[in-house]
């Protein structure tokens, strides 16, 4: 009888939970964890004591505590907003029933959606979903243009001065260009895919697509020559060496290329929400300035903050896809 | 069992009769009964607006249902400055928004992109005022006539004259800011400069001068409003022309002093208007009616009952997703009080004028007035007829959408034809009014005689 080997990964794991070991695995949690606590308590006592010296027109800077403050109104609006929901489809509901008694035959009136400013949450959504489409679109662009440009010196040579021209220009010197070239090409709005959104993810596309280009390039061109000479006396065909020796051995560089892309379009997207009016956080943070309100700032750091934290998180999603990915496990990859 | 069945047939016919009855009776008294106009061809509708004061009947119209009422679902969605607004307009993204009142006028002119903007509705009357830095207002207050201790309004710009006089032996430009070229301030920031005796310039877009400040004594310049009052306390700016709640809160936080309330500069004219795209009226028409009907109701509930329904008002406008400033910030100007300097606060019960006296019509001799300036300032290059005014003004302004949403409401029974003036008989051609500041006098038959009775703009046939 054949006993069967235990994983590795599963081996590792059981020895975590040793009791031997916790004891060692609990001093080197916390060893991981203290610093970074440390830092940020430090942080927010600075904050909190510059800030009461900052006197702006607006009121004096938020601190700490205030911000806190503003972040929970802003979780306080969005119940609210929940009930005026119920409160509209319980009117709804009502107008529906007094027309069907008064013509009992017709059709009965379609479902309206409620109508009214987007909460704090929803705006998150709409900034994830446009900084994730416009990502996607500029990943689907330069990978492929990377590849190509690193394989090939002459194309490298042709498209590189291009890439040196355009890699520094703002998002907000496209935005204007963007906007009427989507205004007079997308005709037909479909109220799903507002011409807002569209403007907003090809001017993030355009931005981020840069630092993948590059980085998938520099990967490509720098796949080992141990490894190109093995697809050499393999004689594989282009397809198959793509696929097998240069992406594998690129990952590493392409992610690198990636994350850079997706921290840019994440800047990026805030600051192109400002005027291209998609409700997302960008336009929440304009329309507070806006407001000139006492509560103003907070609210604005409070989203200052929100988008800090997003970005933070959006790295660590792509650090993990890194390490799914990659195929040399024992990489250090942070 | 057969005797609770027995029971159930007894009664249960006379009962759902008397609900049936009732409900009947509920339907004819409650609901509003729109047989007239038909359903509306959209539903859903976006509208955009810009976080001033006067945006307010949008927000009570979605507030108080009445858009609802007519079947119309709205989102009223803020917009980051005047151009991207009226850009989303023309594009179509937008189905209608809060404007300028010479927004249409400037899209039919080709002022700003020529399009087909049409206004079948005016949303509110004066509701500007001009605020200069304490700096400013400490030499102007040499000059200013003083009545029972305390500076004689309406100031004319005549007491800028020495400020200027002073930035000019040091070298400096005197700049003042507004919203949007072809808008509202601009004109009234001008007209009451050279009301004072000061040249603020032409444009000349013939020649490529969009700047405005061809010959100008004082420089002219758009500025968001929320940065308006950080670049006058910086010193960039002299002062600004900009509706509510900015004047309130250059006092509130003592950075500034309004000096002047539009209504004496000029008396009871359409300030914002809501526009919509000539296509979108074209195709929409039951729905364009409805929009006035829900519109012509929240102006009247803003005025009823001498404006005892402002303070609620301002409640629903302070939250952030409409104008967001504080209430207290608000409550001034929308509660009839204006605080000038710091502790000066009068009463202007006209601030900001929605139905009392001037129903919501949009006037065309309010849009002969605001075409009229645009010649004085170069925006209109050449000399037109007299006509030629009173056409541009109906192209763009739309009273008779206006009339036929007053009709629906008195038929509905939702108001009464004692609410409104004899709109049948109306020609919408206001009566000749004396000018508050240097009592010139407007006749909106005669736009050509007007614009040649000022001292400073261009007349006749100059050109800029």
């Amino acid at each position: 009888m054949e006993t069967t080997r235990t994983p590795a990964w599963f081996a590792a794991r059981a020895r975590a939970w040793d009791a031997r070991g916790a004891g060692r695995q609990l001093a080197s949690l916390t060893r991981a964890l203290a610093m970074p606590l440390l830092g940020i308590a430090i942080f927010l006592l600075l904050w909190q004591a510059g800030a009461a010296r900052v006197q702006t027109t607006l009121g004096q800077l938020p601190g700490p505590a205030l911000v806190w403050s503003e972040a929970k109104g802003l979780h306080r609006e969005y119940l609210m907003d929940r009930e005026r929901e119920a409160a509209f489809h319980a009117r709804q509901q009502e107008r529906a029933a007094k027309m069907a008694a008064a013509n009992p035959g017709a059709a009965a009136a379609p479902v309206r959606p409620y109508t009214a400013s987007p909460t704090f949450y929803t705006q998150i959504v709409t900034s994830l979903k446009t900084v994730m489409s416009g990502f996607l679109l500029s990943a689907l662009l330069a990978i492929p243009v990377g590849i190509a440009i690193g394989l090939s010196g002459p194309l490298h040579g042709a498209v590189n001065p291009l890439i040196q021209v355009f890699k520094p220009v703002s998002p907000l010197a496209w935005l204007p260009l963007v906007t009427l070239v989507v205004a007079s090409v997308h005709d037909n709005p479909d109220p799903a895919v507002p011409k807002s959104f569209i403007t907003s993810l090809i001017t993030v596309a355009l931005c981020c697509v840069w630092p993948t280009v590059i980085n998938t390039a520099v990967g490509v061109a720098s796949v080992s020559d141990d490894l190109n000479n093995v697809s050499k006396v393999l004689r594989l065909g282009w397809l198959q060496h793509v696929r097998r020796i240069v992406l594998p051995a690129a990952v590493p560089m392409i992610f690198t290329g990636l994350r850079l892309s997706l921290g840019v379009a994440w800047m990026v997207l805030i600051a192109a929400e400002m005027l291209s009016q998609n409700p997302g956080l960008g336009k929440f943070i304009w329309d507070e300035f806006q407001n000139g309100s006492s509560q103003s700032l907070g609210r604005i750091m409070v989203a200052v903050i929100t988008i800090g934290l997003i970005g933070f998180l959006l790295d660590r999603v792509m650090l993990a896809l890194q390490r799914v990915v990659s195929w040399d496990k024992n990489a250090v990859t942070r | 069992m057969t005797g609770r069945h027995e029971g159930r047939t007894r009664g249960w016919r006379a009962r759902v009769a008397g609900i049936l009855g009732l409900c009947a009776a509920g339907l004819l008294a409650g609901a509003p009964a729109s047989a007239a106009i038909g359903e509306p061809e959209k539903w859903e509708l976006k509208f955009g607006f810009i976080k001033l004061t006067d945006m307010v009947p949008l927000a009570i119209a979605y507030e108080r249902g009445y858009f609802e009422d007519e079947g119309l679902y709205v989102t009223l969605e803020a917009q980051a400055n005047w151009k991207v607004l009226f850009d989303r307009v023309v594009s179509g993204e937008l189905d209608g928004a809060h404007m300028l009142a010479p927004m249409p006028l400037g899209a039919a002119t080709g002022v700003i992109t020529k399009s087909e903007i049409v206004t079948p509705f005016t949303l509110s009357y004066n509701g500007a005022a001009i605020t200069v830095s304490n700096a400013v207002w400490a030499e102007m207050e040499k000059t200013v006539p003083v009545e029972d201790g305390k500076p004689k309004h309406p100031v004319s710009a005549a007491a800028l004259k020495p400020v200027l006089e002073s930035y000019k032996a040091q070298g400096r430009t005197f700049n003042l800011a507004m919203t949007f070229p072809v808008g509202t301030h601009n004109y009234l920031e001008r007209y009451w400069l050279a009301a004072g005796g000061i040249n603020p310039g032409v444009y000349a877009p013939q020649k490529g001068d969009n700047s405005g400040s061809l010959g100008a004594e004082a420089l002219l310049s758009v500025v968001p409003p929320p940065q308006m009052v950080p670049t006058m306390e910086a010193g960039t700016t002299a002062g600004y022309c900009v509706g509510e709640p900015w004047n309130q809160q250059a006092v509130t936080k003592g950075l500034g002093v309004p000096v002047i309330t539009s209504e004496n500069i000029w008396t009871d004219g359409a300030d914002k208007v809501f526009g919509m795209t000539g296509e979108f009226v074209q195709k929409n028409p039951n729905t364009t009616v409805r929009v006035v009907k829900a519109l012509i109701r929240a102006s009247y509930w803003l005025d009823e009952n001498g404006n005892a329904n402002r303070p609620e008002a301002v409640k629903i406008i302070a939250r952030p997703a409409y104008v967001g400033a504080d209430e207290k910030v608000i409550a001034n100007s929308m509660t009839g009080t204006f605080e000038f300097e710091k502790g000066d606060k009068r009463p202007v019960p006209d601030f900001n004028k929605f139905f009392r006296g001037q129903y919501g019509i949009p006037y065309y001799s309010d849009a002969i007035w605001w075409l009229t300036q645009m010649r004085r300032w170069g925006h209109i290059t050449e000399h037109q007829p007299d006509s030629w005014y009173l056409e541009t003004a109906k192209r763009a302004f739309r009273p008779d959408i206006y009339v036929a949403a007053a009709k629906e409401l008195i038929a509905d029974g939702v108001m009464q034809a004692s609410d409104f003036p004899d709109l049948d008989k109306a020609t919408f051609i206001k009566a000749p009014q004396a000018g508050p500041l240097d009592g010139i006098v407007y006749d909106g038959t005669q736009p050509n005689a007007y614009i040649d009775s000022f001292a400073i703009g261009l007349k006749g046939s100059a050109q800029p």
